[in-house]
């Protein structure tokens, strides 16, 4: 029995560092089916987690930080849709330089503001996500399996982690069953097509940018608001590449992004398990290894397993119509 | 009412230095079907694009109905009734032919309803129109055909009074435009007006009530077509008299210098594309190859070029064996004296993002003359594009621009002169001319014949039955994937179509 409960925990663990994968991951699906790569993921939940820390500490108010998150993560998105979209530039330049911006400004802007070392102030109450506890949880925890099934995996998360969940079909909605989400994916494959139907391909990319920019909002505000109880500098720690390689291997489909997120989240809560107690015949894994498993798994897979993965087939390509 | 459709006047643009449209003026009557011809880069799809508010016009306006409007976007120009088939299909590859229609005309925010509408009124415009097509199916599973049929729905399905093709034969054959052309006949019949795009002279006199002429940007003339003919146009275009049928001597044929035995050659699925084929290549003759397309020409001249490895058979190539049912390496097959003139210059002839002079080295940029030690000898390569310019004249003369911003003809251009100008000892040419204007077909099919007169041994294959039978000295039928008859350049067209179509010799006798 001890086993199964080793089990339901790590699978709930998996279940919380999904979370902000997930909402990273569909982040870039919406701009990246557009045509639009966004390696700024990370930089966008980084700038959003700080946001949402600063104001959540300042108000108490843990909706005026989720708003404030999703306020700076679209107009991080907005810098770099003007930048690829209308200036035409590198979309990987402006999303590496989005990256690196951020992550010196909320370092410089936390230590002005707050001075503990560039962290927010540590939240509490209503300035923090609370926890959602089903009815029954506690009647019906001793009920063999079904009951830690129900009363410690399924119940007992922040709102936000059934938001992301919720949101994969919604997404998947969206794309395939909106006229928007036709849109979306034509201007990602043939921005010519789109044009030439008469619908403008700029404004288009524009309003997939800002969808980027509202899930970023609360992938970042779920690190500083509810997994964590404030800003840590660097908090995202590669996440948002992690949620770029997710993408690929589910092969820009919502479905198969929660899945991988899901894959990558338990290799993550594998690992924080593993750290310290050694494997029977294996002995003591490096946590780098373990940390740098979704980036080997993403490489082995698309080589070989999953077959090919195609990307938007206009996608990094600035729309020019005139040379 | 007037029955004026389209006045365009005084329009001008430029894409940066190059001036693509000079002070343009043109008059379509509605009901008609409006033709216009012009080289290569004379500004035809620029003028249409500009019409249809793709691009923006620098100076001029339009008029429709006898309404200046402003076409500033696709949109307007939907609105006012304009629909486009454009040169290069502007179609969603992994979207089905129900969405590539709807796109941009989805009647609700949600698709299941517009998608159920699209269905239907699709049904009824394949009917009305007899342009069949699976409403399911992804655009990249279907043939070049069937997508400019989506083309053409997306249009009607905006319910476009003024219809504009940018060559859209280009990419037919030869059933496929009689089709088009009753299509379009049909649609003249109800009214509305058509602009058709061609460089194909035969079909302006064939099916167009007027035409008019583009050189160098300008439109130069307007005709009632039954009171033009194709010699008239073909100098209209140029600027100068062109000779439509090429002049030729005797062959003269020596040495076999390419010998294909029992050549198979399998597509990616497995189909057997290229069924046993045997046939000699001599010294200054020409052999040409005919065939609808697709039936095993791409395929052979592709094992024989070693881009595609063949299952069986042999080649030899001045007597020595080459091996097609291995790796073939192109350096190799180039040292030894073959070159090849690929059928699609944008996918295997080109590198697009290129300067003109790179592509103009291709391939041969081992050799010395271009070498500084290890480096590029950038002022050789330079001077040697300057020349290729001038000798095949190349429009704009200009070594140093991408060759995406070169039109069409002048592409094919770079591609002739780079194989050409090596002087190999066989030289292999798909499709030399096409997409391609009367004057550099001229020039092209002179520049073939000499190389022969040279002693040199040339392979050709053409879907344009015309130029098979213009410049060969032997012809070779193919159909599906068999030689199935060798003829003379006298042989009718009637008789190399019935073999063409598979049909037998002898059943021709009896017909
Ligand atoms: N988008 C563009 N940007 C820059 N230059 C362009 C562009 N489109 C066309 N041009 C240039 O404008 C000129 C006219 O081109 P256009 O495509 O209108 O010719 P065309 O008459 O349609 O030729 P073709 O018969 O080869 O299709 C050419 O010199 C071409 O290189
Ligand atoms: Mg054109």
């Amino acid at each position: 029995m001890d086993f199964f409960h080793t089990i339901i925990a790590i699978l709930e663990s998996t279940i919380r560092v999904s979370v902000p994968l997930i909402f990273a991951a569909l982040a870039g699906l919406f701009t990246e089916r557009a045509g639009v790569f966004d390696i700024g993921l990370e930089g966008k939940m980084l700038g959003a987690a700080f946001a949402a820390g600063a104001v959540a500490a300042v108000t108490g108010s843990v909706m005026m930080g989720l708003l404030a998150a999703i306020l700076i993560s679209v107009l991080l998105s907005l810098v770099h849709g003007y930048a690829s979209i209308t200036q035409r530039g590198s979309q990987i330049v402006s999303g590496v330089a989005i990256n690196f911006i951020v992550a010196g400004s909320t370092v410089i802007l936390g230590e002005a503001w707050f001075r503990q070392g560039g962290r927010t102030p540590a939240l509490s109450g209503d300035a923090r996500f609370q926890t959602v506890t089903f009815p029954f949880a506690d009647a019906v925890r001793d009920v063999p399996i079904l009951g830690p099934v129900y009363s410690d995996l399924l119940s007992g998360h922040f709102i936000l982690t059934y938001v992301a969940f919720l949101l994969v079909p919604f997404s998947w909605w969206v794309l395939y069953r909106t006229r928007f989400g036709l849109r979306l994916r034509a201007v990602g494959e043939n921005p010519g097509a789109v044009d030439t139907a008469g619908i403008s391909v700029i404004w288009l990319r524009y309003r997939a940018v800002i969808c980027c920019g509202i899930l970023c909002g609360f992938a970042g505000a779920y690190l500083s608001l509810a997994m964590s109880a404030g800003f840590v500098k660097g908090m995202t720690a590669g996440k948002g590449y992690i949620a770029l390689a997710a993408l690929i291997f589910a092969k820009w489909r919502p479905l198969n992004i929660m899945l991988a997120c899901l894959l990558f989240g338990f290799l993550d809560a594998l690992a924080i398990r593993l750290q310290g107690n050694p494997l029977p015949l294996i002995g003591q894994v490096p946590v780098q290894l373990m940390q740098a498993l979704p980036y080997i798994l993403t490489v082995i897979l698309l080589a070989g397993f999953i077959g090919k993965a195609i990307p938007p087939k206009a996608g990094g390509i600035p729309y020019v119509k005139e040379r | 009412m007037s029955d004026i459709a389209i006045e365009l006047r005084g329009i001008d643009k430029s894409f940066g230095l190059v001036h693509a449209n000079k002070n343009i003026n043109l008059t379509v009557r509605k009901g008609t079907i409006h033709g216009i011809i012009g080289e290569n880069g004379a500004g035809k799809s620029t003028l249409m694009s500009i019409l249809y508010g793709f691009y923006q016009a620098d100076r001029g306006d339009i008029v429709i109905d006898g309404n200046t409007v402003t076409i500033k976007d696709p949109n307007a120009a939907i609105a006012n009734g304009i629909g486009m088939v454009h040169q290069h299909f502007m179609l969603v590859e992994n979207f089905t032919v129900l969405e590539n229609v709807m796109l941009g005309a989805e009647d609700s925010q949600i698709l299941n309803t517009s998608i159920s509408k699209a269905r239907v009124e699709l049904k009824r415009l394949e009917k009305e129109y007899a342009l069949e097509v699976n409403p399911d199916a992804l655009i990249e599973e279907l043939p070049v055909g069937l997508q400019q049929r989506v083309e053409i729905l997306k249009a009607l399905y905006r319910k476009a009074d003024i219809l504009i093709l940018d060559e859209p034969t280009g990419v037919l054959t030869p059933p496929e435009a009689d089709h088009l052309f009753r299509i379009l006949g049909q649609l003249k019949d109800q009214g509305k007006t058509i602009i058709f795009i061609t460089h194909k002279l035969r079909e302006i006199m064939a099916i167009t009530d007027e035409v008019s002429v583009m050189r160098r940007g300008e439109m130069v003339a307007t005709r009632k077509t039954r009171e033009t003919s194709v010699e008239e146009l073909a100098e209209l275009m140029v600027g100068r008299r062109v000779l439509l049928r090429v002049e030729k001597g005797a062959a003269n044929p020596g040495d076999v210098k390419l010998a294909v035995e029992n050549l198979t050659v399998r597509d990616g699925r497995g189909v057997t594309m290229v069924d046993n084929v045997s046939f000699n290549l001599r010294a200054g003759e020409i052999v040409g190859i005919a065939g609808v397309a697709g039936n095993g020409q791409s395929e052979l001249l592709e094992a024989i070029s070693g881009i595609r490895k063949a299952v069986s058979g042999k080649v030899l190539l001045n007597g020595q064996p080459i091996d097609v049912t291995a790796h073939v390496d192109p350096r190799e097959l180039r040292d030894r004296g073959l070159a090849h003139v690929p059928e699609d210059r944008h996918h295997v002839g080109l590198v697009l993002k290129f300067e003109e002079a790179e592509n103009g080295i291709l391939g041969y940029h081992h050799d010395k003359r271009y070498l500084n030690g290890v480096f590029l000898n950038t002022k050789a390569i330079q001077a040697d594009a300057e020349e290729k310019i001038k000798k095949y004249d190349i429009r704009p003369p200009n070594a140093r621009l991408k060759t995406a911003n070169f039109s069409g003809g002048n592409q094919q251009k770079i591609v002739l002169a780079r194989e050409m100008e090596r002087g190999p000892d066989v030289l292999i040419i798909g499709q030399p001319t096409r997409g391609v204007d009367v004057g550099a077909i001229e020039f092209i099919h002179k520049r073939i014949i000499e190389m022969r007169d040279q002693g040199k041994a040339v392979l050709l294959v053409s879907v344009e039955l015309d130029e098979i039978r213009a410049l060969s000295d032997r012809i070779i039928v193919m159909f599906a994937g068999r030689v199935v008859g060798e003829r003379d350049p006298d042989a009718t067209e009637g008789e190399l179509g019935l073999l063409m179509a598979g049909v037998e010799g002898r059943k021709e006798a009896a017909e």
